[in-house]
């Protein structure tokens, strides 16, 4: 019987990273060059001490669970516990898709009653910070808890446009306000907890008889508070971030590059371990120029990268320019492309001499809540064609050709989705 | 499978000095990520070799440690493996192998444990990449005894330091002359052989029980009428990282892009251990031109034609040029490294100078602090 086990929601389509989350689920987007979203939160299990985690999958998950495997990089491929994918499946009686956070959970509970743990840890796939959850354990045992609930602080002026919890002097919630105009407090959930197993095991069957769509932080959690259950607040410090928007995805790969990031991956403590398949030397060329850059194994650069972030195995071909931008493995940027404040999902072609992210700030027509803050998208796989202009806030998906686009541009805000997409 | 494989690296070197001196020949670090051993190796995993014996003896303590994350190189765990021999002190045998012959003949246990009908000899240090099945197919064609993977090397003073051949029309080797004063012909053995395995266990046997240890002079020369020896002749780069400017050249052919993508780039990949390093950091002054970059590494300086290997720093306004800089190394601001071999964990403080020749590059030691 293990402590504590991991139940790792990674089964999210993370929707408001519109092509980034096309055909891949959110945890399995890479970030900071060489690392998928969900290496984070598996990392820190590892670290932690937890060496059993069910992974709840769903949406899109051939290559989380390609990347995930057996979970050998994260120490995770063991006799007696290690981890388990979990997707939605058919059980005796019934068996349905995930309709919620604590849906999932639930469904899952002959997995939870065969590890048989104290404490059942819920986590999600889809956020970049470093936390010792044992520390948080000690904080649950030495309250008393029934329930511990990781915090975050945020400013108090934005502190309502999120979930706020109010405590007490000793750190016991005693409400839950849902987005305050007036907020008591700034501590806002980040959808981490840790319950006592035989606690959750009740409330999630409560939680499916009432709600279709149960959910922990919708459900769950206001149940226990109106039935007064001991639900603490475990303050976090340190960085945190949900990187759920295609600009919050931007802005936070861009601050891993500063001088000193505020979140450290170059530190010997706390490492965060991912998989990839070999091991291969980066070669800067006699033309390459890198100017406060991060770049990955098996890179080959000629050109110049400034303010940008490589993942493994890009080619950049001589006189190419990549600035403030994101480019995902594999990806081809010939020579002369010039690529500007986009991102390049993986296995992309840029076609030589062509332009990528010039042209007036507009909103893309078809999405604009999703592209709207300068940044086009290119979606995997894709194939741009030589001397193509393609503007700000534009999608591009597929093998495109020349006949694909007028004049040889696509204007800013425009969403261009080929028939075909390469192999 | 059809062959076994057995990595001698249990040989001596002065001419490395420094680098050697507390390293076998085979760990020492290659094109920024790898040790020599890893191409030796996975040449034999992607041959579909199962089971390697790796047989070492000097300053082997880096050497086990690599080796000891064997799964890596993908040998067979159920009907084959990694397996290490070092010498061990038995009633026969003392804490040395007499020479290569002897390496080998005290550990025959293994060769006649085994049950794969052909056995693959190669050196720890050699880079170069071969599918040795090509080797192998060759080998049985000719209904050969022994193969010799052999080369043709520039005709240079250079012939002098190999084990010259003189082949016959079908290229069987009608002699054998080992580091001969004046080379006869430019064929050179590489030190990579295919034998029956059977046929080996027999020669061992004989060589050593009348007193005689190495592997060229007292089983190859001494045989080359008696047994039918062929050469199989390879035309790919190939390197023995012998002295120290052996070794300095063969990691700047790397910055080459024929020979990364020869060696490194084509499939199949050369595997090594893995290792957790965040992506290289280049800040805001790097200048980075001409050189291989590996994980881990902060890069704040001028850096040109040189390999940096993992976790390397390289201060503001330092410059290193031509220089080859191992793991964990630090450069401080405003150095001037150039020609130089900086060995692991070597902290050079701020304004330093180390400077060397192309003929003669500097060394710094590992753990050296200047």
């Amino acid at each position: 019987m293990k402590e504590m086990i991991g139940m790792l929601l990674a089964g999210g389509q993370g929707s408001r990273l519109g092509i980034l989350t096309d055909k891949t689920a959110k945890p399995a987007v890479l970030f900071a060059g060489k690392y998928r979203i969900i290496d984070f939160t598996l990392s820190n299990c590892i670290n932690s001490g937890i060496d059993t985690v069910g992974v709840l999958t769903q949406y899109q998950p051939l290559k989380l669970n390609q990347h995930i495997g057996i979970g050998i990089p994260w120490e995770l491929d063991r006799k007696n516990g290690g981890v388990m994918l979990l997707p939605p499946h058919i059980k005796t009686k019934e068996g349905s898709w995930y309709s919620g956070t604590a849906d999932a959970v639930y469904q899952n509970m002959h997995y939870l009653e065969e590890c048989d743990p104290e404490f059942v840890l819920i986590l999600s796939g889809d956020h970049i910070y470093k936390m010792d959850y044992s520390k948080m354990l000690d904080f649950h045992k030495e309250k008393n808890a029934d329930v511990t609930i990781a915090v975050l602080e945020v400013p108090i002026k934005e502190a309502s446009r999120f979930g706020i919890m109010n405590i007490d002097d000793n750190d016991k919630i005693v409400e839950f306000e849902e987005k305050p105009p007036e907020p008591k407090s700034n501590l806002v959930s980040m959808g981490v907890y840790i319950f006592n197993f035989k606690l959750l095991k009740k409330y999630l069957e409560k939680g499916h008889e009432l709600h279709e769509d149960s959910d922990f932080g919708k459900h769950i959690i206001p149940m226990l508070l109106e039935e007064e259950k001991n639900l603490y607040a475990y303050k976090f410090k340190g960085y945190w971030q949900d990187v759920g928007t295609v600009d919050s995805y931007w802005k936070t790969n861009m601050e891993m590059i500063s001088i000193i990031p505020e979140f450290n991956l170059y530190e010997e403590f706390w490492k965060i371990y991912t998989n990839f398949d070999r091991q291969l030397p980066q070669y800067l060329g006699e033309d390459a120029h890198t100017d406060t850059c991060i770049i990955s194994e098996g890179c080959e650069v000629d050109g110049v990268i400034k303010n940008s972030i490589l993942s493994p195995n890009v080619i950049v071909g001589k006189g190419a320019k990549v600035t403030d931008s994101i480019i995902m493995s594999n990806c081809i940027i010939k020579e002369n492309a010039v690529i500007d404040r986009c991102i390049v999902c993986e296995d992309c072609i840029i076609g030589e001499k062509s332009k990528i992210g010039f042209g007036e700030n507009i909103a893309n027509k078809k999405q604009p809540k999703i592209y709207n803050t300068g940044i086009t998208v290119i979606g995997e796989k894709s194939v741009i064609p030589d001397m193509i202009v393609v503007g700000k806030n534009c999608v591009v998906h597929g093998e495109t050709k020349k006949g694909d686009y007028k004049d040889s541009e696509l204007p800013s805000g425009e969403t261009l989705l080929a028939k075909e997409v390469k192999q | 499978m059809k062959f076994v494989g057995i990595i001698l690296a249990s040989s001596k070197n002065e001419k490395l000095e420094d680098l050697a001196s507390e390293r076998a020949m085979a760990s020492l670090p290659i094109a920024s990520c790898y040790k020599a051993i890893d191409f030796t190796l996975s040449n034999m995993a992607n041959s579909g070799i199962k089971k390697v014996a790796v047989i070492t003896q000097y300053n082997s303590r880096s050497l086990l440690n690599h080796l000891s994350s064997a799964k890596i190189w993908e040998l067979g765990t159920k009907q084959g493996g990694l397996f290490v021999f070092t010498p061990s002190v038995t009633k026969d045998n003392a804490f040395e192998y007499k020479g290569t012959a002897d390496a080998l003949y005290q550990n025959i246990i293994f060769l006649k444990r085994s049950q794969e009908p052909y056995v693959l000899i190669g050196a720890g240090h050699h880079i170069y990449k071969m599918d040795y099945r090509e080797v192998l197919k060759y080998h049985i064609n000719n209904n050969a005894d022994m193969t010799i993977i052999s080369k043709e090397m520039v005709k240079n003073d250079e012939l002098s330091s190999y084990g010259i051949m003189k082949l016959d029309s079908d290229n069987r080797v009608i002699e054998f002359e080992e580091k001969p004063l004046d080379p006869e012909t430019n064929i050179a053995s590489l030190g990579i052989y295919i034998v029956k395995r059977t046929l080996l266990i027999e020669i061992l046997e004989q060589v050593i029980s009348e007193g005689r240890y190495d592997f060229v002079t007292d089983v190859i020369a001494k045989y080359r009428k008696k047994l039918k020896i062929y050469a199989y002749l390879f035309d790919g780069y190939w390197s023995n990282i012998r002295t120290v400017k052996k070794y300095y050249d063969t990691n700047m052919d790397f910055l080459k892009f024929n020979i990364r993508k020869q060696m490194l780039l084509d499939y199949p990949s050369v595997a090594t251990r893995i290792k957790d390093d965040p992506p290289a950091k280049y800040n805001h002054g790097a200048k980075v031109k001409n050189c291989l970059i590996s994980g881990g590494s902060i890069i704040e300086g001028e850096v040109k034609n040189s390999v940096l290997f993992s976790r390397v720093c390289v201060g503001a306004g330092a410059i290193v040029s031509d220089s080859i800089i191992m793991n964990d190394s630090y450069i401080g601001k405003n150095c001037l490294i150039e020609n130089a071999i900086l060995d692991k964990q070597v902290i050079i403080s701020d304004n330093q100078k180390i400077i060397g020749t192309k003929e003669n590059p500097i060394i710094l030691k590992k753990g050296a602090v200047v």
